[in-house]
């Protein structure tokens, strides 16, 4: 199996890839990931995954500035149908626009903007930084398979400041409580998006992914 | 649940190697810091901090060799500050794979610094680290001034105004050293973490002086940061993290017992 994590010039993709291939060997997949910023790799790969850190409009013109790949992520994702996992900003990507500094376009393949978090508590400090635990949908979901959530939960790593406002509930997946219900997670036919960092994540990060590796959408 | 506090271990390393070293049983080689690191990992600590104190130029190379193969073998948050003066050498341990670097020296020498790392890289991965000493006599109100070099230089700065700076500038989190406390094992400085934590909108890291588990809980409860860091007490066998972090939950913070 081949996974592709696509690299932009964001942020550190050793743990991302390293992380994949740690997860793939515990579930008995002979792990063949490649960080990769050619189109054709990503189109001939078996699953896709988009990190980001940093800013959502940054992030964006670094993949746009990539030079077909946006193109290959459509093709990819919605003409081939590989599974897809953003993490972080690459989850936060996939809504319609982000208003961080300034508006722009996302990918709009899952409906809603990614704004600032105001946690009703103004004393609670932002970025959003650390271990937090993640609230589940009743439905559940393949990836998040025999993993223990909710409040008394395994936890999951956070550091951003933004989030995802998904504009329909049933494709938020998961949430977390920081003074308010935020995005943990979406889920969309076969993609999936976590705001938390799943290579950082120790058990609840390195069983998703292999969840995620299992999963035929 | 919200969010939880953060124990953080601190391992100094010199050329590559952990200084002083760490006394922990089972370790093959305890001055290797990627063993460190792994203990650290599996005994529960929510992130890991590496402070290269490397003096020499040529030696600068080995904290990426410790980064590279922590990032393979560890699946936690990884900070790396000493010695990171340039947009360059963040991008070389962010690309080893660290997620965090803490700029100190750079950042008092040129507060700009903060403003261009925070803009190439994001400011979830720029922690300033600042080194204070409360200099006020006693009785009269409080005043923390920044000191370089390891505490010898006074630098006039206020470290309160400092703080508020740095994070206009973009800084995603600070770490705030103790000075006059740093190694006495007396306890952090409460009244100058309480007064940096309050003043600024992002997560505070308490530094310098732990000597009892009760200095950890009252760095979070008292002194308002997010996360602790400490050495010497994990390092010398005293207490695991994980006990720490035990003590911490029973004294009423919220803390990951999951790990």
């Amino acid at each position: 199996m081949t996974i592709a994590i696509i690299d932009y010039g964001s942020g550190n993709l050793r743990s991302a890839e390293k992380a994949f291939e740690h997860a793939a060997r515990a579930h008995a997949h002979v792990p063949d990931v490649i960080v990769t910023a050619d189109p054709d790799r990503v189109l001939k790969a078996d699953r896709v995954v988009l990190p980001g850190v940093g800013a959502f409009a940054d992030c964006k013109r670094g993949l746009w500035a990539v030079e077909g790949m946006s193109e290959a992520l459509e093709e990819a994702v919605h003409v081939k149908g590989k599974p897809f996992f953003g993490i972080c900003v690459g989850m936060q990507l996939m809504a319609q626009r982000g208003l961080e500094f300034e508006t722009i376009d996302g990918l709009g393949w899952v409906p809603g903007d990614v704004t600032e978090m105001k946690p009703s508590d103004p004393d609670l400090k932002i970025p959003h930084m650390g271990w937090n635990t993640i609230d589940v949908r009743p439905e559940g979901h393949p990836v998040l398979k025999d993993i223990d959530t909710g409040p008394d939960g395994l936890h999951a790593y956070f550091v951003h400041s933004y989030h995802f406002a998904c504009a329909n509930g049933s494709d938020r997946l998961a949430t977390f409580d920081y003074a308010g219900t935020f995005t943990a997670m979406v889920a969309k036919d076969n993609m999936i998006g976590t705001q938390f960092h799943p290579e950082k994540s120790q058990r609840l990060g390195l069983e998703l992914i292999a969840n995620f590796l299992d999963w035929t959408p | 649940m919200t969010l939880k506090a953060r124990v953080i271990p601190c391992l100094d390393v010199k050329d590559g190697r952990v200084v002083k070293g760490v006394n922990f049983v089972d370790l093959r080689d305890a001055g290797d810091p990627v063993e460190a690191a792994k203990a650290y990992d599996a005994a529960g600590a929510d992130e890991l901090c590496f402070l290269d104190i490397t003096a020499s130029h040529e030696g600068r190379d080995t904290i990426y060799d410790v980064v590279r193969r922590t990032a393979e073998a560890c699946f936690m948050p990884v900070t790396v500050g000493g010695g990171v003066r340039t947009v360059e050498d963040i991008r070389k341990l962010l690309i080893a794979g660290a997620d965090k670097v803490s700029i100190n020296t750079a950042a008092v020498n040129n507060p700009d610094f903060v403003r261009e790392a925070a803009e190439k890289f994001g400011a979830q991965c720029i922690v300033v680290s600042i080194d204070a000493k409360q200099v006020n006599e006693p009785g009269d109100p409080e005043k923390f001034e920044i000191f370089t070099h390891g505490g010898r230089n006074a630098t006039g700065i206020d470290a309160i105004a400092f703080a508020k700076k740095v994070v206009d500038l973009g800084a995603g989190e600070l770490l705030v050293t103790s000075m006059d406390r740093d190694g006495t094992k007396a306890g952090y400085n409460i009244a100058l973490t309480r007064a940096i934590a309050d003043a600024v909108p992002v997560p505070v890291i308490a530094s310098g002086g732990v000597g009892t588990l009760d200095h950890l809980v009252e760095g979070i409860l008292d002194g308002h940061a997010t996360a602790v860091l400490a050495a010497s007490i994990f390092h010398f066998g005293e207490h695991t993290v994980h006990d720490a972090k035990q003590y911490m939950s029973d004294a009423g913070v919220p803390m990951r017992l999951d790990a």
